[in-house]
């Protein structure tokens, strides 16, 4: 089987799973609207302070929605033993890594769509900056966070007490790709400086760790 | 085997106490900071070392990966582990360091907030060598290792650039802008003991790792045979 046929059957496969049992789409949606909802009633934020402030509680909010969603990733594939019959099969291992890795990304991207107006209701923000900026950076920070955290939820997947791993392992690495989010979200809204640097840094970011996922994704999928 | 490990240890103590009476009597005092830049003598030779460690780390996992030998993987262990107390000495030595100096202990600084990160990492390494089950963890602990060490650079670089947005403390008398020759006299006999200590260390630590390897074994056999009967 080559690889695009892979891909494509275990990615809609996953997808016609979550949109008939939408469990992780429901668990993120409602843990980062009790998120925006706290967070607003801890720092009941002026206009002036919540574009300040935004870039750090929308970009901590999906961080933490996403770990949902990724620790999901591959819990289905344990049971009836689906993933030592993926190891047998001559299925391409990057194939199914990167199926994972696009759902979800779509998973994380249809979240933020749907929780982007209500950051802006509740928080007041108005963009000073260009706000397409943001979509990019939306678009490169979630493919960051998305990448690193399917191939370390297959990491996770094989320890004990899994779902407290995931986060211990993905956000030491995920900092400098935080960082660039927050930042650059922030530049934008305040329209204070360009978030050109940041842009490309998470570019780089990307590249880089999504190569070394690649490179080590049968190496561990394969681990006894 | 044994006499020879015995001799390096005795060699490596004597060489450390050469370099403390080298840093704390030898070398001058400071003029504008005085006593506590003596603490510098300890927090650039352990940072040193840390680094040596996560190097060692990375080498020693991708060997792991290539070759699949477990002595390589009980090197990683070991360096990694080791790594992680240089680093956390580096962490409560500085802020030791900055408080009289900068007058304040902690500064979000390019360097101070990589090391940070550097720790936040190879601990997260190590909860993971911990928290994985029987045969992966050398694996998994490996692929991580070599997430983490990809990542540095990307940190130094993101909060560098992070950072010069914003005003810095002022360094107090730069200590690498001209060394007094005591002084890097006493800083280099430093760094080469700290950097024997980390060897005995990471050697000690290696071996723990082995005969840890060996007991595990042992009670897998024993588990097997117990099956059977």
């Amino acid at each position: 089987m080559s690889q695009i046929s892979v891909t494509r059957s275990t990615l809609l496969k996953d997808l016609r799973m979550e949109w008939r049992s939408k469990d992780a789409i429901n668990s993120m949606l409602f843990f980062s609207l009790l998120v925006v909802v706290i967070f607003s009633f801890a720092f009941n934020p002026t206009a002036e302070e919540s574009r300040q402030i935004a870039g750090g509680l929308v970009w901590v909010a999906f961080l933490f929605a996403a770990v949902v969603a990724l620790n999901q990733t591959w819990a289905r594939e344990l049971r009836n033993q689906v993933l030592d019959a993926y190891r047998v099969s001559p299925a391409p291992p990057n194939a199914l890594f990167l199926a994972k890795v696009l759902g979800n990304f779509l998973f994380v991207v249809i979240l933020e769509t749907l929780m982007a107006p209500l950051f802006v209701v509740f928080y007041q923000l108005r963009s000073v900056g260009p706000v397409w900026q943001l979509v990019v950076v939306a678009l490169l920070g979630t493919w960051a966070l998305v990448v690193n955290g399917t191939f370390f939820a297959a990491l996770s997947i094989r320890t004990r007490s899994r779902e407290i791993m995931l986060p211990l392992i993905l956000f030491p690495i995920s900092i400098p790709a935080l960082l660039a989010m927050v930042d650059s979200t922030t530049t934008i809204l305040t329209g204070d400086g360009t978030p050109d640097f940041w842009l490309k840094m998470l570019l780089v970011y990307d590249v880089v760790f999504t190569l070394v996922c690649l490179l080590l994704f049968e190496t561990v999928l394969n681990a006894e | 085997m044994k006499s020879l490990s015995i001799a390096f240890v005795i060699f490596t103590l004597a060489l450390l106490g050469f370099s403390t009476y080298q840093a704390l009597v030898v070398a001058p005092t400071e003029q504008t900071m005085g006593e506590v830049q003596r603490i510098f003598y300890y927090h650039v030779p352990s940072a040193w070392v840390a680094g040596l460690c996560f190097a060692v780390n990375f080498l020693a996992s991708v060997v792991y990966l290539w070759k699949r030998s477990l002595n390589a993987d009980a090197v990683a262990a070991a360096s990694a582990e080791v790594g992680v107390v240089f680093c956390t000495i580096v962490l409560i030595t500085g802020p030791i360091w900055a408080r009289p100096v900068w007058g304040i202990w902690w500064t979000w600084d390019a360097r101070l907030t990589t090391t940070l990160v550097l720790w936040l990492i190879y601990v997260s390494y190590l909860v993971l060598r911990r928290f994985a089950a029987g045969g992966q963890t050398q694996v998994l602990a490996a692929a991580l290792a070599i997430f983490g060490f990809v990542d540095v650079p990307i940190v130094y670089m993101s909060i560098r650039w992070f950072r010069t947005q914003h005003p810095q403390p002022v360094m107090g008398g730069g200590q690498n802008s001209g060394l007094a020759p005591e002084m890097l006299h006493a800083f280099l006999w430093n760094l080469l003991a700290f950097t024997f200590v980390g060897i005995c260390f990471i050697v000690a630590r290696y071996r723990l790792q082995l005969m840890e390897n060996k007991v595990e074994a042992a009670h897998a056999q024993l588990a097997l045979q117990g099956g059977a009967r």
